[in-house]
């Protein structure tokens, strides 16, 4: 049931005097403040924030916990962000004391088994993507892009010095792209260049021969694309680009479709196929996505770029087993005498590295999730996961198009793009109508109006963790609300606490602290 | 396979529907030529019974804040989680929705963004807030890109070398495939110099970027070098520590335009280093220069009050290769955590927090200080950790006898700072005990101590 009064503002609901949080009493001698810091250097007064007890604080945040919808309890069939099951093991195996309470400045003699754990997920972040090279580092998708193209740069800098080549400017970017695509480019210092796709959504190959040449760094490519479809021409667009002496970058959102079926790296058989891609582990390896972040953007790249990644990388040694160890071993395990024990070390000494992209490590909670999830599954495992991801696009692809027509044809990977078009041509409902309807009907909506080249766009991505119930009962739902009022649509949701917020307002007049 | 709903039937069933004979037809797209012909070159598949031993046995080979005493920090720090954050942050209704692009499915994650940001800028003193990045380091890279596109300057950036040399590392990564020079100021004293600042400042230069208090723990004259940076016209960013601010003065005191922080200190655990939560605020006038998400307040089409995501017109997906940055996510799970604990805390325990952390850091530095061996680097006010100096030149021996003890005692600093080598960084937070402090004396002044009963 809904409570409107405990989801006040925390600064609505606080009262002078209330607390939760109880300190300790200090147990050690106590100092003036004035004899320990300068006086300018301390703060007037306590800090402005909000007086709860802690009763309040729970059900404060419990209540507006109840407003959003969420994986675990609706279908959320948003498409390019994989939303699918976010397993209770991987959760529980973040939070052991022995993962969670680490500090990244720890000696590397006590953290053996973190690092053995990130040394395995780079090794099979390498065999699922064909590509031998990895950084763990990068801390989203879109940091992973960043980070992969200022390897790029730093490896066309050695090039133009060793070969006199003049310095390579551009990024060629298709334009049903992800925005942090050109974005990642821009900030990485390149100017990005738009390829057009053709009616298929295919890149046109065309526009490529006309616009790759000599200045061409790196070409961004998400395959399967933005639309759910493999693209045809992969082999040919990586030997193009890299006649060109240009790179391949995969951008991996979409490698739920794929995984144990075909390798990035494998994209051009006896040649280099995609030369660097990311991974997002918060959507194919399960997340979660906790309501925006956090997510990892590992990378793995080709040999030649390896040098360039950022430090440090874990790496593994064999070592002769200290004299302890030994003498464990002569007891216990006397076939392991004289045996060499593998010992794990961060690598910094990576002199082309481009450096840091932040500090510490990486996103470890979310990388070591992803290893749970996938050690959970195997080899097999990813394929079935894979397959059943495509079945279940392609099985509800197969119920939608004749409620909205997927322009992009019969068959889709992971996901498909339906338009709302023609819906709006004949009837005056938008893609947005839909999305906000099906809230009503109990339904997260799909992405809508992206990518940018399909009219009233409809994004639909179910994932493998969903039922044939499930997506009938979406596809029953869908038929329903394109039989529905049109001012019925327009003034949707009907069943929700809040509906159509003015947008406008908010970007015109922002409000965008409490008090304002 | 666990997490997978389809049986055989239903598999049969929709392929018919779909009108594939099998599954792999579905993958007709795929030339057969890039395909994968073998099984992934990967270990079999663990029940969750495997895994949970698999996992034990991993963790066994670790040490933790959990299993001994840590004294380390550098930007990461073993402070108190309260029970409430990890009730809330396990709440799935959070941890497994996503972004709020449609707000009404989302009021509670927008609501909480929009309390966050509120926190932060009360916090900081600053104007406004954005919905959170990455980590400390990559918001301070951000602040950097942001103050050179708001001062239309792009010729240099100036920072001490008592900014996080991680921090530092970013900045220049950021920068590199640009043209703009990284000034980097030494600092002796441990902390920067106002007048040296000063002389390095010209109408080229677009930021200053100051830690307050900086990677040594000392407390910088924040307020001198707020009024150089403003006399030539570059903006300041401050890197705070957010527990600090129960009793340091607030960023946007001292005339900070950009304040950037790492905020897992605010209840997000260690993990190794990540994920963490990076806060950013500034002035209001910067606000449309801003990465990142940020919720803001309006009004549905009843008139009730409610937030959504807005100036979204920075951001990459409307504005592509024009958007402020190309960040596409916020540490949501991270900032509800932090409006979580500063809501537990409230002013009074973020000021007991902060006092502890003081007086236990200054206790522990004088218990130190008395063993003829150590002295303190540089004669500066900490807050929660300070720089201290081995006589002996042994500061590897000297943390690894303190590991066998136990003890996680310091960062050394020579892999940063060559001429401090023989220096290590100490760190107290509220959780030490007196008598762990003590203990840690005992061991780096080599008497054989134990460790104090772990309860």
């Amino acid at each position: 049931m809904r409570n409107t009064h405990d989801t006040k503002t925390i600064f609505e609901l606080s009262k002078s005097g209330r607390r939760a949080a109880r300190l300790p009493a200090c147990d050690v001698p106590m100092c003036d403040v004035a004899d320990l810091l300068p006086a300018q250097a301390v703060s007037a007064g306590p800090p402005a924030l909000p007086e709860l007890s802690e009763p309040q604080v729970i059900r404060h945040f419990v209540n507006l916990s109840t407003l959003n919808m969420s994986v675990d309890t609706h279908f959320y069939p948003l498409g390019s962000c994989t939303m699918k099951y976010n397993p209770k093991r991987n959760e529980r195996a973040a939070a052991m004391p022995g993962f969670a309470d680490l500090h990244p400045y720890q000696s590397e003699d006590t953290l053996q088994g973190m690092l053995e754990l990130l040394y395995e997920m780079q090794e099979t972040l390498q065999e699922i993507s064909g590509l031998p090279a990895c950084s763990l580092q990068p801390a989203a998708g879109a940091h992973g892009e960043l980070a992969a193209l200022l390897v790029a740069a730093a490896y066309f800098r050695d090039v133009a010095s060793e070969n006199g080549d003049e310095p390579r400017t551009k990024v060629l970017v298709p334009d049903n792209a992800h925005g942090t695509n050109p974005a990642s480019a821009a900030m990485a210092g390149f100017e990005s260049v738009t390829i057009q796709t053709t009616a298929a959504g295919f890149v046109d190959m065309d526009d490529l021969a006309a616009k790759l040449d000599k200045q061409v760094a790196v070409l961004m490519i998400t395959n399967p694309s933005t639309l759910g479809l493999f693209e045809p021409h992969m082999r040919e667009i990586a030997d193009q680009v890299h006649a060109m002496g240009g790179l391949i970058y995969l951008d991996g959102a979409n490698m739920n479709a794929i995984l144990g079926i075909t390798r990035p790296g494998d994209w051009s058989p006896g040649k280099e196929g995609a030369d660097m891609q990311h991974y997002n582990p918060h959507k194919t390896f399960s997340g979660p996505h906790g309501g925006g972040g956090p997510g990892a953007g590992p990378i793995c790249v080709v040999e030649k770029l390896a040098p360039y990644l950022p430090a440090p990388v874990v790496v593994k040694e064999l070592r002769g087993a200290s004299c302890e160890a030994r003498e464990d071993a002569d007891n216990s395990r006397p076939e392991t005498q004289n045996s060499q024990l593998p010992y794990y070390r961060l690598d910094f000494d990576r002199p082309k590295s481009i450096g840091r992209v932040r500090a510490f490590f990486g996103n470890v909670g979310v990388l070591l999730r992803a290893y749970v999830y996938i050690r959970t599954h195997g080899p097999d495992g990813l394929k079935r996961i894979s397959e059943n991801a495509v079945l279940n696009a392609n099985y509800l692809l197969s119920r939608v198009k004749h409620i909205l027509p997927v322009p992009q044809g019969e068959r889709c990977m992971h996901e498909f793009v339906a338009s709302a078009s023609a819906l709006r041509r004949d009837k005056d409902i938008s893609a947005m109508d839909i999305a906000k309807r099906l809230l009503d009907y109990g339904y997260h909506a799909p992405t809508v109006y992206f990518p940018l080249t399909v009219a009233e766009a409809m994004m639909i991505e179910p994932t493998e963790s969903e039922s044939k119930e499930t997506m009938d009962a979406f596809a029953e739902t869908l038929f329903r609300i394109t039989e529905e009022d049109a001012q019925l649509l327009h003034e949707a949701p009907h069943s929700t606490a809040v509906s159509r917020p003015d947008e406008v307002r908010a970007a015109r007049q922002p409000v965008l602290v409490y008090g304002d | 396979m666990p997490y997978l709903y389809n049986t055989a039937e239903d598999q049969r069933d929709m392929l018919e529907a779909i009108g594939a004979e099998t599954i792999d037809d579905l993958f007709a797209g795929i030339p057969d030529e890039l395909r994968l012909n073998r099984p992934l070159d990967l270990p079999e598949a663990l029940s969750e019974m495997e895994m949970d031993r698999h996992l034990r046995e991993l963790t066994a080979k670790n040490s933790h804040a959990g299993n001994s005493v840590c004294f380390l920090g550098g930007g990461c720090y073993d402070h108190f989680i309260p029970a409430v954050v990890d009730t809330i942050g396990s709440r799935s209704e959070f941890y497994t929705s996503y972004t709020p692009y449609q707000a009404e499915a989302s009021q509670g994650n927008l609501q909480v963004v929009f309390e966050y940001q509120s926190l932060i800028s009360r916090l900081t003193g600053m104007d406004v807030s954005n919905a959170s990045l990455y980590d400390g380091a990559s918001a301070a890279a951000e602040a950097v890109l942001m103050a050179m596109s708001a001062s239309r300057r792009h010729g240099k950036i100036v920072m001490p070398e008592s900014l996080h040399p991680e921090y530092r590392a970013t900045i220049a990564t950021y920068l590199e495939n640009l043209d703009t020079e990284i000034i980097t100021i030494e600092t002796p004293t441990g902390v920067l110099d106002a007048q040296r600042l000063a002389a390095e400042l010209d109408e080229t230069v677009a930021a200053v970027v100051l830690q307050q208090p900086n990677f040594f723990g000392c407390i910088e004259d924040a307020q001198s070098v707020a009024q150089a940076a403003r006399d030539a016209g570059a903006l300041l960013i401050t890197a705070f520590d957010p527990i600090s601010l129960g009793i340091l003065t607030r960023p946007g005191d001292y005339g900070t335009n950009i304040a950037v922080a790492e905020g897992h200190t605010l209840g997000t655990p260690m993990s190794y280093g990540g994920p963490f939560l990076g806060i950013m605020a500034c002035d209001k006038k910067l606000v449309r220069r801003m990465p990142g998400r940020i919720a803001g307040a309006t009004v549905d089409r009843r008139g009730t009050p409610c937030y959504v995501l807005t100036l979204q017109t920075r951001e990459q997906h409307i504005r592509r290769e024009k958007a402020t940055s190309n960040v596409c996510t916020n540490q949501g799970l991270f900032a509800l955590r932090a409006t979580v604990y500063l809501s537990q805390l409230g002013p009074q325990g973020l000021c007991e927090t902060a006092s502890l952390c003081l007086q236990k850091s200054h206790y522990a530095a004088e218990q130190l200080c008395e063993q003829e061996r150590f002295s303190r680097a540089f004669g500066q006010p900490t807050f929660k950790e300070f720089v201290i100096r081995d006589a002996e030149h042994d500061v590897e021996g000297l943390l690894k006898t303190a590991e066998r003890a136990g003890f996680l005692a310091g960062v050394p600093l020579g892999q940063w700072y060559p001429d401090l080598a023989d220096c290590f960084l100490v760190a107290v937070t509220e959780k030490r005990t007196r008598s762990e402090i003590d203990a840690l004396v005992r061991v780096l002044a080599g008497e054989s101590a134990s460790l104090p009963a772990q309860v």
